[in-house]
Parts: C-alpha cells; structure tokens; sequence
C-alpha cells in the first residue's frame, strides 16, 4: 500500500501543471470573470476553449478513452493528478455529454462508420453533444420513457419530448434513448439508444429558466424527425443495457472532488477575509466546524475514489460501487456551495445581470455565490437522484 | 499509487484470520471475558508464537519491521473478533514508547522480552483532570539521590491489569500543562508505592486505576531525556490512534454485515424488512460510512508519519471521521436489529459497546475536529485577488 507518486507520475503532475500554464487561454479565463460579474452566461466558445486545447493535445481532453480511439489513456494515478491539476489552476470543466457518456457507449457498442464519424469530433470538441434521456413523465423511472422511434424503410421516425437536456441550446448531436418497441415484456426490454443531428428538421428546443435564472436546461421536442437507422447504436431494443453502462461511467466521473478541494481552500480564504463577531470569520468556531467536517468527508471521498480507480484498472469497470461517488461527491458540493455563500453573509443577496441591474457590487469574490448554491441542488437530482443511488447499491450491492 | 498489500501482508492478514477463527468463536471469548483476569496467558503466547507479538519492532531484536499497515492489518482482524489481549495497549503503544526512547541497553533488554511474550508493559499517562490534553500531567516525580520520588494519579490505564510493568508519565519541571517538564519512567508492577485498583470496562475490556504514593525510581529507569518526553508520547499516541481506527473499522464491518443479513431474515409483514426502502437506505448510508472509515484509515496509513504536522493533521483526520461513523452505524445497528440489538447474548451489542468506547480512546470525534482544524483552518491568507470564485 503506497500512495507517494512514483517519479514518472511526479514529472507527469509537472508536465501538466506547465502545460496549463502555458496553454490555458488568458482571453477564457478574463472572459469568464467579467461575465460572471456581469451575471451573463458562458457562450459555446467559452465553453469549449480549453476542451479545444486539450484535443488538440495527446488526447487529453479524453483522459480515460483509450489511445486507439485518440484518447490519453491515463492511468488511475495519471487521472488523479490531471483532475487536481485542473482543479488547481481553475480550468473550466470539460463538458461531460460527448467525452464521458456518448463517447465510451460509442466506442465500445458502436460500429467502425460510427465511430469514425463521431470519435474525431468528440475529441477534439468541434462537436458539442447533449444527452436525451429524461422525460416529463420518466425522471427517476428513466425506462418508463415514451418518445417513440418507429421504423420507416431506411429511417427511424421519432415523436415525442425529452426534457432537462443541458445547454441543447449548443449542441450539434443528442445521444437519445427512444422506444422502438412498445409492446416489450419488460419497458427495460423496447428501448434503443439512438444518435440525432439537431440540424434536423421537426426538432425544436424551448428554454427551462432554472432558480438562479440561468438557461442551463431545456425541453426538446421531436416532431416527426427522421433519422437514418445507421444512427443506432449497438442492437435495437438493446438501448437500455448501453444507457446503464453510460450512467456507471457518469457516476465515476461525477464526484468532482479536486474541484470540492480546490473550493474549500477559497473558502477559508473567504473567511479570513470577512468578519464575524469582530475577528476574521475564519476564527470563528462554529464555521471552523463546518469547513472542517467537509474537509475530513471530502479527504474520505478522495481516498474511496482512489480505491474505485485502483479497482477500474484491475480490469473492473466502474461498478455500482461508484453509486457511492456520486451520492457523497454531489452531497459535498452541495456542502461546499452552501459555504461559500454562508461566508459572504449580505453579499449573497445581490443578483446582477438581470434586466433590472447590471451594475456590480460587492466583493468580487462574492459575486453569484447564492447563485451557484440554488443551482447546485440540481446535483443530488441529476444523474439518477441520490436516492435511486441508494436503491441502486441496495440491490445491486448489498443484495436486498 | 497502490492500494494492495504485499504477499507478507497477505500472509499476515490471513494468520491472524485464522487465530481470530479459532480461537474467539463467540462462546470462547464469553468464557474469557468472564474470568477474573479477563485474558487468557494462551492467546498471549500464540501471539507470540505466530510472531504477532514482534509485529512493529525492528527486525535486529526479533521484530517483524512491520510498518503502521501491518499493525492497521493485525488490528482490524482483531477488531472483527472483539479479541481482548490488549496488544494496542501493550505492543504498540508501549512497544513504540519503548523502542523511540530507549536507551540501547532498555531497547536491548526490553524489546526482546516483550516479543516473547515474557513482560508486557502498559502506559499509565492519562490523569482525571487531563481528558485527552496528553501534555496535561500533575503526577509528580522529585529528584531525591540517585532515585525519583513518584507522587500522583493515574485513571483507566489499559492494559493495566495484566501488564508485569508500566511506564509512567510524571512532571520533573513546569506547570502542569506545560508540553516541556515531562519524563517517562520504567517501573515493575511489584515496586512499592504502586496501588493497582483493576476492574472490568463497560466494553468487557479491563483497565485500572493507579495510585502513586512516594514510588522510589532509579534514574536508570528514566526512558529518554528527562522532561523532554512529550513529542514522543504525542508520535507514539498518534501511531497507536491509527490502530485504533483500524481495530474500528473492523467492528465497523461486521456490524454492517450483521446487520443486512439480519435483515435480510428478520419476518414482518410477511416480507423480509430489508424490502422496505426506508431500511435500504439506511444500510446503504451504514456501508457508506464503513467505505469512507477504510477510505480515511487509509489514507493516515499512508501518510507521512514522520513530519509531525502532516501525522497530527491525518491521524485526527481519520479519528474524527471514524469517530462520527462509529455513532451512526452502531446505533443503527442496534435500531435495525430492534428488541436483539439490545441483548447481551447476541453479539451486535458487544461490538457496538466495543466501537464507542474506541470513539472515545486517545480523543472523540470533537477533540480531534479541533486539532485537525486548529492545523487547516491556521495561517490562511486573505484575498487580494479580483475573481470571483470557482466554487465547483
């Protein structure tokens, strides 16, 4: 048992870390900061800069595909350190819809045509993906989905409405789990896992405004769209075998805990800076407490997620143990954010940005704070809400 | 990065497997608990015959040169069979006292001994005012010839009552919370002016009380530097904190194992009620906090250990974290279990007695918060910075 770096993964870190430093767009990292005191929202191009860079880098925008398909094939270890680097240096995260959930389901149920035809874009980040998955009626209850794709000669002809789908006001493809057989035994058993171009005609996409008023979300709607049945992935009717194949790669990669680390370290900042009871929040032991007993949950967070990798590269994908990285990973951002806004007391009423003000006050450090809590108790939601994460281990796990 | 063990620790996990297998079915250690010694001298001299005794000792006395993982491995096989032999208290504590002060003629003559199994020490430290401030010590030791004088008090000493000697904390300078004036003595149980009050622990474990009355001790027996032994105590209680957590995060397993198969059996409402989704949860939350006890010992296993702060740092770390799963699954266990859980011949209620007064040993959940935050939480800068703030 070690976990001291071996000198190949010390010069690998220094590798990364000067990478970032010279390669990290200044232009990103200014536009980022001015719209964030200016309450807009990240463009397309904000958010594919860096993942833009990386591709163009070894393969790193992929760190886990592997390296036949352009990926960086990192180990365990090598994962580890690019998502503390990252973290570190406050890189924009890698949009996750193509390079960690449609692109593995690609690359290991996919065709050779399809995988040419998708692999270079998602790597590169050319092409920006959202996912189909939930509907109004299929939340939790994800096999209970109603959009239907019925075949037509060479085509696929889909109905029907997905919705929550992140940024589809971006994407150029949408990974879609459709039913093509209704009359399954089982409603797990009539689904297929279907890839459609958003240029085509008969989708349209309605903006969710969410709390903290963002339209990070959207309602996308399929009126007799038509779609070539190459664009199937795997076997029909097969689809849900892929989609819970995808949702165990989403959970590993969903614990964010360099992120959650890198965050408690600006908070204390934070609160060295404010001040409570007439000394630095900082002293204060109540808050102590509170940034301390996330600390211990997210250093225990990080040695089980070292564990899961450890486990990965023993041959074993990701498991439904990873059921356990997203219920405390998303659990300690959520923590995290309600810290950061804690600390900043008034300074987390402000709401800049919107038709009635955008002029900036307050701390810079403070700014959307209360923003990003509201937002964030979308975590224990998305990706099968913590809940069904529990269900999941239940069963799966604990056998009951 | 590894999280494996070597084959010579596989091997060691697996020996002390079987002797827990063997020799503490439940029925064997109820027989022990119940003596009036509370161990059996047997199991001891298995110990040492199967070379548990001589784990974390160098290899040039007979030792094994074990490292902190092959005591985390002995200690959470111990843990799963609530075994009573105080070996923490002992081996690890004592030993590690032992071996970092010791003269080469102690280390030579004592080490040895007590990988044989033919004297076991105990550390007679903790006083009633002290609670868990380990520089807090007013046992007195006044230089009187050649000897020290020895007056004061000590409370729940482990180990205790089957030690053959103990080594003593006593003040020889400063005030009595002062880290510097501190000196350790070797002392056999026999000596004069020693009074041993021994008695059981809630836990069925066995403790003593120790009453100095003018305890006459050669100088040679001072272990280390005279008033200077405090970095050594607070490193040798830091080692045996890890074990503790590893002798936990056994207790820790079969409590939750125990508790899904007992629910996987128990009848109501003619269904099982590990069906009923409000139990599932809670279970999972239960192995949640098993996975992230193993994930946090873990990580103090593998930390750096010699620099104190980094040590001080990771060890409170895991004894805080470890500390607030204790409570959670034990009393879950025990609420699972209903009306069982509260019984003294089912075995649930033994390890989750064990479990809690280890929450307490060498400092609870809130001690240890606040060591641990009184190193993260020190010397932060402010911002001077014009960003705004990354959060996830």
């Amino acid at each position: 048992m070690d976990t001291t770096f071996s000198t190949e993964d010390t010069k690998f870190q220094l590798e990364v870390r000067t990478f970032i430093d010279q390669n990290y767009p200044k232009s990103l990292r200014e536009s980022i900061n001015t719209k964030r005191k200016n309450g807009e929202e990240l463009s397309r191009d904000d958010l594919t800069a860096w993942h833009k860079v990386l591709g163009a880098h070894n393969g790193w925008s992929a760190p886990g595909w592997p390296a036949k398909f352009g990926g960086a094939e990192f180990t365990p270890t090598q994962k580890y350190i690019f998502e503390q680097e990252c973290a570190r240096a406050e890189c924009q995260y890698i949009i996750p819809f193509g390079i960690n959930m449609c692109a593995p389901v690609i690359y290991t149920f996919g065709n050779e045509e399809q995988k040419a035809q998708h692999l270079p874009g998602i790597l590169s980040g050319e092409t920006f993906w959202c996912q189909g998955y939930s509907e109004p009626g299929s939340g939790s209850d994800l096999a209970s989905l109603k959009t239907a794709a019925v075949k037509e000669g060479d085509h696929y002809i889909v109905n029907g409405q997905k919705t929550w789908t992140t940024l589809a006001q971006h994407a150029d493809w949408i990974f879609c789990l459709v039913r093509t057989n209704p009359e399954a035994a089982k409603p797990q058993e009539g689904i297929s896992f279907l890839l459609i171009d958003m240029k085509t005609p008969g989708i349209s996409i309605r903006p969710i405004y969410l709390m903290d008023g963002t339209n990070e979300v959207n309602e996308v709607w399929f009126d007799n769209v038509k779609v070539p049945v190459e664009n199937l992935i795997g076997t029909e009717n097969q689809g849900w075998t892929y989609a819970k194949f995808l949702l165990a790669h989403e959970r590993s990669g969903i614990a964010g805990v360099a992120r959650s680390k890198k965050a408690i370290e600006r908070i204390k900042q934070i609160a060295a800076s404010e001040m409570s009871y007439g000394e630095p929040l900082i002293q204060d032991p109540a808050f102590i407490r509170k940034i301390a007993d996330a600390e211990l949950e997210l250093t225990a967070l990080e040695y089980t997620e070292l564990r899961t990798l450890a486990k990965d590269s023993a041959g074993k994908g990701p498991g439904a143990e990873s059921s356990i990285l997203k219920i405390k990973g998303t659990d300690l951002q959520q923590r995290v954010t309600e810290l950061a806004m804690e600390a900043v007391g008034y300074y987390a009423n402000p709401h800049i940005g919107t038709s009635l003000s955008n002029e900036f006050v307050g701390p810079d450090y403070a700014t959307n704070l209360s923003g990003t809590y509201f937002n964030f108790r979308k975590a224990s939601i998305y990706g099968g809400s913590n809940e069904i994460q529990r269900n999941i281990i239940a069963k799966m796990v604990l056998g009951l | 990065m590894d999280f494996n063990f070597t084959e010579e620790q596989t091997l060691l996990e697996n020996m002390v497997t079987s002797f827990v297998r063997d020799n503490y079915p439940w029925e064997a250690r109820e027989a022990i608990v119940k003596t009036e010694e509370g161990w059996k001298p047997e199991n001891w001299s298995q110990f040492a015959e199967l070379g548990l005794l001589g784990v974390p000792f160098a290899e040039e006395f007979g030792g094994l040169g074990g490292s902190v993982v092959d005591t985390m491995i002995v200690m959470e096989q111990f843990g799963k069979g609530l075994v009573v032999e105080p070996y923490m208290p002992s081996v690890v504590l004592a030993g590690g006292l032992i071996s970092s002060l010791g003269s080469k003629e102690q280390v030579e003559s004592i080490i040895p001994n007590i990988i044989s199994g033919d004297v076991r020490y105990a550390f007679a430290h903790s006083e009633p005012q002290s609670r868990f401030d380990l520089f807090d010590v007013k046992t007195s030791a006044a230089v009187s010839g050649d000897d020290f004088i020895l007056n004061g008090f000590k409370s729940v000493v482990f180990g205790g009552p089957i030690a053959t000697h103990l080594i003593i904390s006593a003040r020889t300078s400063g005030d009595q919370r002062d880290t510097n004036g501190i000196t350790l003595f070797l002392v056999d149980k026999k000596s004069e002016g020693l009074t041993l009050q021994n008695y059981p622990t809630i836990d069925e474990y066995r403790a003593s009380e120790v009453v100095i009355e003018n305890l006459k001790v050669s100088k040679d027996m001072v272990l280390g530097e005279v008033d200077n032994a405090y970095n050594a105590i607070d490193e040798n209680i830091d080692r045996s904190t890890i074990a503790v957590c590893a002798e936990a995060v056994g207790i820790l397993e079969v409590l939750k194992d125990a508790t899904i198969d007992y629910c996987k059996n128990r009848k109501q409402f003619g269904q099982a009620i590990g069906k009923n989704q409000s139990i599932q949860h809670r279970l999972v939350d239960m192995m949640i906090e098993y996975e992230q006890s193993k994930s946090i010992l873990y990580m103090a296993c593998t930390s750096n250990l010699s620099d104190p702060t980094s040590r001080k740092k990771a060890v409170s770390a895991a004894k805080a974290r470890i500390g607030k799963a204790i409570k959670y699954v034990g009393e879950n266990a025990i609420q699972l279990h209903g009306g069982m859980g509260m019984v003294d011949e089912y075995l649930v209620s033994h390890y989750f007695k064990r479990a809690t007064m280890l929450g307490v040993l060498f400092g609870n959940e809130d001690y240890h918060m606040k060591r641990f935050s009184d190193i993260t939480q020190a010397n932060v800068s402010k911002i001077t910075d014009s960003n705004t703030s990354h959060i996830t």
